[in-house]
């Protein structure tokens, strides 16, 4: 008798094969069936996939995908003084990319000036220090900033930055209406999972909200708010808790806009995402598609959104820094490659793909230039870019793209029960889910029940040999004394008058963008807008949940 | 177990607080963003016979030392300096000569850690 369901098949045919003595789970373990049918995938096509750039963007956000336009190959890259990020800069624009994207170091993360004694040791360490707009002005030196769009990594200290970015592009006679980019500014992802934070949550959801309002008005083309599922999984989240959690932040941050006035369709065309690329490939693809459905959706059935691109969840994604192994680091090169095809078959918007050397320092530019070119090998040699959503339609993926929406509608569930997300950091949910996720991985890792080649399997004795990018000390003490200088040769009168103004803003409630713009037009520095935030809102401490 | 410097990379920290505390050990964590005298200060007041650094900015070679010279200050040189990270071969050598008790780079077990400190720390008189 012919087998004709997939229970008979399971119980008659598959039950005769013996099964590896391993457990078939995800990645995030998710277990994983030995066979997808047409009987797990329940939803009708037109509901739950549609077609490519229609509602609810299963299938991608744009109409033609890949044929009409590769999505933007934009590398991270930032060390050192401005000048020699500028440097990179040139390079990575001379070798074919598209966009830029700043990775700042720690003391410009978290609103210190290079001359702050907690900045010790960690001038452009991990990533490029701006400290005042002069820093700006070298780190876009002969980069035409109307016409590359540039993405900049900055949270807390977002502000400082963007009116710099933006009174750079005035001092070089391009309008703001001109300024395209996007900055990541993702306030509850930190106090989430990257930690990077000067104020109270409250305080700072204020911050970004009045940013939004303020690009919204006055730099329409620029993305406000980057959300970013990316640290959430790279802290040792599930991808369903990446999923579910980075949704979960975006409906707080159009909510608390909306709250303050705003018509969702005047700012929502102008929030994107991003997302991880972990190494279980179809488990990364259903997570990127399930992500689309579910804002979309979400968007149009709580916020009445109607301008469809309002409705339309458009991604950066990066590969994943935390699979990167130390040991036999060229291995690092096939991760990526696999990592970056999962994006592609996701239908992300632009990527950046890390380097092999990521996990030992900074890349080197031969490390970079490999990076580079596995995306323009998938993009102009595998053919993958001829059709869209080629993996549409697969019973695996359709039936995990259902199952990683209805686990992440749950959580969402239970964040709107607590109150939403900004509650529910308060009382260390997501970070505890986190916290939980990340020591169960280390624990298969350990047991064994996961693999990691060369870390926990196929180990051979080595010396790392491979060529790493070295900082040179000398740096710190070089832009320590600019910025003393600096700060001796302004206009003392004219900082404090302008602190002052920010300051004000803070208690008022008017937006501070503009007081922030006065400021930094008169050499007001990063440290000192935060100082202004430090006094004025308090200091968040890490409560150390374990 | 503490976080120096600035940068928020604090899964390997808390997991190994995990680890240690689930070992039978009495685990306090700093949490983050901790500068030097805050970590010795914690130290000295909780009477603790190890510190565990977890550094991933790079900022290892200024950090490590600081925390080593403040313990000294303190009256508290015997308490044993451990740590992990993103930290080369050959820095790693080097704070060895400083006084770094052990330094665990990525691909360390949990279970070689905790292993280690019940072999390797002393309780202090």
């Amino acid at each position: 008798m012919a087998v004709t369901t997939k229970q008979e098949w399971l119980e008659r045919t598959y039950q005769r094969s013996k099964e590896r003595p391993v457990r078939f789970s995800t990645l995030s373990d998710l277990e994983v069936e030995p066979l997808y049918t047409p009987e797990d995938v329940t939803g009708d096509y037109a509901t739950a996939l549609g077609y490519p750039g229609e509602f609810p963007y299963t299938r991608g956000v744009y109409e033609s995908m890949y044929r009409g336009r590769l999505w933007t190959m934009r590398q991270f890259a930032g060390f050192g003084l401005a000048e020699d990020t500028n440097a990179r800069f040139h390079f990575l624009l001379g070798q074919g990319q598209d966009g830029l994207s700043t990775a700042f170091d720690m003391p410009t993360l978290m609103g210190y000036d290079a001359d702050h004694e907690r900045a010790m040791g960690e001038v452009g360490r991990e990533g490029v220090n701006v400290t005042s707009i002069h820093d700006m002005a070298r780190l876009f030196d002969r980069i035409p900033i109307g016409k590359v769009s540039t993405s900049m990594t900055i949270n807390c200290s977002a502000s400082a930055l963007l009116a710099m970015y933006l009174v750079q592009a005035e001092r070089t006679g391009v309008p703001w209406e001109q300024v395209s980019g996007t900055i990541q500014n993702d306030m509850l992802k930190e106090f989430i999972a990257q930690k990077e934070w000067i104020c109270p949550p409250a305080p700072s959801l204020r911050i970004v909200t009045d940013m939004v309002e303020f690009c919204a008005k006055k730099a329409p083309r620029f993305h406000p708010v980057s959300i970013s599922g990316y640290h959430i999984r790279e802290a040792g989240s599930t991808a369903v808790q990446e999923l579910a959690f980075t949704i979960a932040d975006g409906l707080c941050y159009v909510q608390d806009a909306v709250d303050r006035g705003l018509d969702v369709d005047d700012f929502a065309p102008r929030l994107s995402f991003f997302w991880d690329l972990h190494s279980d490939f179809l488990e990364e693809v259903a997570k990127l598609r399930a992500g689309r459905r579910m804002w979309a959706r979400l968007m149009r059935d709580r916020f009445g959104a109607k301008n469809p691109k309002s409705l339309m969840l458009r991604t950066h994604a990066q590969t994943a820094g935390v699979s990167l192994t130390a040991q036999q680091p060229i291995n690092n090169v096939v991760r990526v490659a696999v990592q970056a095809l999962a994006g592609v078959f996701g239908g992300v918007q632009s990527m950046h793909t890390n380097s092999m050397d990521e996990t030992l320092a900074l890349p080197t530019e031969q490390a970079v230039m490999v990076a580079l070119r596995t995306q323009q090998i998938i993009a102009e040699e595998t053919g993958l870019t001829n059709t869209i959503d080629a993996l549409g339609g697969s019973y695996a993926v359709e039936a995990l793209t259902d199952r990683m929406e209805r686990d992440a509608l749950e959580y969402i569930r239970k964040i709107d029960e607590m109150g939403g997300m900004l509650k529910a950091i308060d009382t260390g949910y997501p970070q505890r889910e986190i916290a939980e996720a990340a020591f169960l991985y280390q624990r298969q890792l350990e047991q064994g029940i996961k693999t990691v080649v060369g870390v926990n399997k196929y180990q051979v004795p080595e010396e790392i040999t491979i060529e790493v990018l070295k900082i040179d000390p000398v740096l710190e003490e070089r832009q320590i004394q600019r910025v003393r200088k600096m700060k001796r040769e302004r206009n003392s009168v004219a900082v404090r008058e302008a602190l002052r103004l920010v300051a004000e803003a803070c208690r008022s409630g008017e937006n501070l963008m503009e007081p922030i713009c006065a400021a930094v037009r008169r050499d007001v520095t990063v440290g000192e807008i935060s100082d202004v935030y430090r006094a004025e809102f308090g200091v968040y401490k890490d409560p150390g949940w374990i | 177990m503490a976080k120096p410097g600035l940068d928020g990379h604090d899964r390997g920290a808390k997991i190994i607080a995990r680890a240690l505390r689930d070992g039978g050990f009495e685990v306090i964590y700093t949490g983050l963003h901790q500068t030097p005298e805050m970590i010795v200060e914690a130290a000295v007041q909780e009477d603790v016979d190890a510190v565990g650094l977890s550094i991933l900015s790079g900022a290892h070679m200024t950090l490590f030392p600081e925390v080593i010279r403040l313990l000294k200050e303190k009256g508290a040189g015997d308490v044993a300096v451990f740590g992990g990270g993103i930290i080369p071969d050959e820095d790693s050598a080097k704070l060895k000569t400083l006084g770094v008790s052990e330094v665990f780079t990525p691909g360390a077990s949990t279970e070689d850690i905790v292993k280690w400190v019940r072999e390797k720390v002393q309780p202090r008189q």
